[in-house]
């Protein structure tokens, strides 16, 4: 008994001290793989596909980062986190980074000292009910039981849309994505309340999912990007501009299928800043001049990236919508390559 | 004058606490203790200064803070708006009604299982068996997560009770509503309500008590405590006369008679669940997750009480059974009289550390998202506040209290049934 309380108490301290270590960058290099914390599978974000490999939108992250800072975009354990672990298993260092659906919020941000590097997806928070139920707005809601995963964001603006619309509700609080969709489509909730994009995806999944509708109301902003540990600005910046990257080649034009040509020089500076056949920006970095090549080259621009995973060709869907380049009246905006 | 002198005084020298084995123990002893301290502050200090340094002192004002998120099962009043600690209230009394409704479920089913499991009906016997082996064998997680399976997808939707052919019906003359998000049964409501009294104001830990469940109780107290007069006069008078007087009507009378004044001055009624909207409306609804989660606990932790009344009644030597036999006691009357009195004694202890279990087991609550303590102070305000150390360190100060408040009581019922030696 004693003794349990001891190694209890020494893991505390550990994992206290160890959070406080820097040096990621080379901890990932020295380890040769990058241990990205993802959803515990939500199609079109983070899931194993057919073959047990991991594919989605967040995981084309992680793998770019491997591909800048290993040079191998397989070089990735992925740990999938729910709701409620994720954040610990950042704190503590069993994971590097965090790309899960993940919204960048002031206390995430200042209070659990976490440092979110940019916004991959833009998003809010909607609601899902089955098209017989003939719900056409969240307003009508009241009474309904809602199914919601906890440690969520999503908790917390349920709470507040309810309480502000003077409506009730009866919260089913559920772990993980998967759970969620069984309890929905067993019908032991009326609605399930998620980020839309996530609604989508799993709405996708769903045998018919011509039964279910997303409702018009979006009721709170939900920016989802990638988050590393605070206090370790080297690696922050390193995921920062791989994810400037992908951004910037979009804007750029440099996609997967050019990339190579693109490489050995052309007459735009930026795109050779970006691509390293001019400038210094990768030892910058800390990485190599090719970093932000093989970066885009692991699954192909933001743009590509998007389209292939939950794009509108895809089940999942998704219009570009406010993750558009600014350029075409979106938010996506990089700070510049210089 | 006295001729004697005393044997010279022993000098106390320092060496002595090494070489004299009266005080060695004690000082080996003072020095583990001196060094468990010694190391058990070097933890601590180091945690502090370590959270210090990542910019999370340890603090406990976030407890106050709203905890800006809902609680579907409530014992008391409580919203969004209220504080953490007032969470963690609603939480902690939520692992107290399944640990008590687990706990009576576990005793009742483990020792009914625990005495057919002697039973000499071979099939019974052989059942009980089974029951203890399967239940026994299996970590109570899976039991629970099953048992939640089986709830939602087995049962109908609210949706199912609707329209003009519904595919499913309300049970008991329409009284109780079976569904996969729950069971609704009829409550009782009072026309004539004397009210409630209200505890702490506004503070976390406020509550009601309703006056009609206290008026209650004191009628109660009162119609059972005149009943046992009301028997001890009778076997004064058997003890006397050798006769027994008939008081079966005065008992009834005196049990039934005072409470159905009581309630019809009150006014009692009951409210039946209706279907209205989306839910359910009125009566008292038991959410699945509660049900799954006593269900699987009891019945999980009444394989091992099973095991525990069989190994009792099977230490009272097979003498008691014969000569309570001889005395023409029939066999579930020498059971009830003669040897579960004294098995208690061996089984009381035992029963203890499972109800221990039980209680702490309850805390698997979040796999089917019951609302316990676990899941308000040491989930969701643990994970929306990012304050670990601080939150696990309550918990586990709460289950410390829980633990040592059900040994107490069950210790000093252990000592009130206890063999009183001579
Ligand atoms: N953006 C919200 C919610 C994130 C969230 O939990 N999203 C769900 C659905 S979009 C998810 O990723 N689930 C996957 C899983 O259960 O592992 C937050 O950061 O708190």
């Amino acid at each position: 008994m004693k003794k349990s309380v001891i190694l209890g108490a020494a893991t505390i301290a550990g994992l206290a001290a160890g959070a406080a270590m820097a040096g990621t960058v080379d901890d990932v290099k020295a380890r040769g793989k990058l241990n990205c914390g993802v959803t515990t599978g939500l199609v079109g974000f983070a899931a194993p596909d057919a073959n047990g490999e991991w594919k989605g939108f967040d995981v084309a992250v992680c793998r770019a980062v491997a591909a800048a800072v290993l040079g191998d975009a397989s070089a990735v354990e992925f740990v999938p986190t729910t709701g409620k672990t994720r954040f610990t298993a950042l704190a503590s260092g069993e994971i590097d980074m965090l790309a899960r659906n993940t919204t960048w919020t002031f206390s995430r941000d200042v209070d659990l000292k976490f440092e979110f590097v940019g916004v991959n997806y833009y998003d809010g928070q909607g609601f899902m009910v089955p098209k017989a139920l003939g719900v056409s707005s969240a307003k009508e809601l009241d009474g309904a039981t809602v199914c919601i995963q906890t440690g969520t964001t999503t908790e917390l603006n349920l709470a507040d849309f309810f309480r502000s619309n003077n409506i009730s509700y009866e919260p089913v609080p559920i772990e993980t994505n998967a759970e969620a969709q069984q309890q929905y489509l067993a019908g032991a909730c009326d609605v399930y309340t998620t980020d839309a994009s996530g609604l989508a995806a799993t709405r996708a999944t769903f045998e018919n999912p011509g039964d279910h509708v997303l409702l018009p109301e979006i009721i709170s902003k939900e920016p989802l990007g990638p988050l590393v540990r605070h206090g370790d600005h080297e690696w922050g910046d390193v995921v920062r501009w791989t994810l400037n990257a992908m951004v910037s080649a979009e804007e750029l034009g440099v996609t997967s299928a050019n990339i190579d040509e693109m490489s050995a020089g052309t007459d735009n500076p930026e795109v050779n800043r970006l691509l390293g056949s001019e400038g210094t920006l990768g030892e910058m970095l800390g990485l190599d001049a090719q970093w932000a090549m093989r970066a885009i080259k692991a699954g192909g621009n933001y743009g590509e990236v998007f389209a292939q995973n939950i794009g509108e060709e895809t089940p999942i869907g998704l219009a570009r919508g406010l993750n558009a380049q600014w350029t075409d009246g979106g938010l996506l905006y990089s700070p510049p390559f210089r | 004058m006295t001729t004697l002198t005393d044997p010279p005084k022993e000098q106390f020298r320092l060496s002595m606490l090494l070489y004299d084995t009266r005080y060695r123990s004690a000082t080996i002893q003072v020095i583990a203790l001196f060094g468990f301290m010694l190391l058990a502050a070097w933890i601590i200090s180091n945690t502090i200064q370590n959270l210090e340094a990542l910019g999370k002192p340890v603090e406990f004002g976030f407890f106050g803070e709203p905890a800006s998120y809902d609680i579907n099962q409530r014992l008391l009043e409580y919203s969004s708006r209220d504080s953490h600690l007032r969470a963690a209230f609603i939480g902690l009394l939520n692992t107290l009604v399944v640990a008590v409704l687990g706990c009576i479920t576990a005793t009742i089913v483990g020792v009914f299982v625990g005495v057919l499991r002697l039973s000499n009906n071979w099939l019974i016997a052989r059942i009980m068996t089974v029951y203890v082996e399967m239940f026994r064998n299996v970590p109570v997680l899976l039991w629970i997560v099953l048992a939640m399976a089986i709830l939602i997808e087995g049962l109908p939707a609210p949706n199912a009770f609707r329209g003009e052919n519904p595919t499913a019906t309300m049970d008991l003359f329409n009284s109780v509503a079976v569904t996969n998000r729950g069971v609704y049964i009829p409550e009782f409501l009072f026309t004539r309500s004397l009210g409630d009294i209200h505890f702490f104001g506004a503070s976390s830990i406020r509550f009601d008590v309703s006056l009609d469940l206290l008026a209650f109780l004191i009628v109660l107290g009162g119609s059972i405590f005149a009943m046992r007069k009301v028997s001890a006069n009778a076997a004064a008078k058997q003890e006397a006369t050798g006769d027994r007087p008939t008081i079966w009507y005065i008992q009834l009378g005196i049990l039934f008679v005072p409470m159905i004044v009581l309630m019809t001055a009150l006014g009692l009624h009951l409210g039946y669940p209706e279907l209205k909207g989306f839910n359910f409306k009125g009566g008292t609804h038991m959410r699945n997750s509660l049900i799954a989660l006593w269900l699987a606990l009891s019945l999980y932790t009444a394989a091992f009480i099973a095991e525990i009344v069989r190994a009792g009644i099977l230490a009272i030597s097979k003498g008691q059974t014969e000569a309570a036999s001889a005395l023409g006691l029939r066999s579930g009357r020498t059971m009830r009289l003669v040897i579960l009195p004294q098995a208690l004694r061996v089984i009381i202890p035992p029963m203890i550390s499972n109800y221990l279990n039980l209680t702490k087991n309850s805390s698997l609550a979040i796999a089917v998202g019951y609302m316990d303590i676990t899941g308000t102070l040491g989930g969701i305000t643990m994970n929306q506040t990012g304050r670990e150390l601080e939150c696990v360190l309550l918990l586990m100060l709460v289950y410390l209290a829980i633990s040592l408040s059900i040994s107490g009581v069950m210790n000093w019922y252990n000592n009130s049934v206890k063999l009183v030696e001579r």
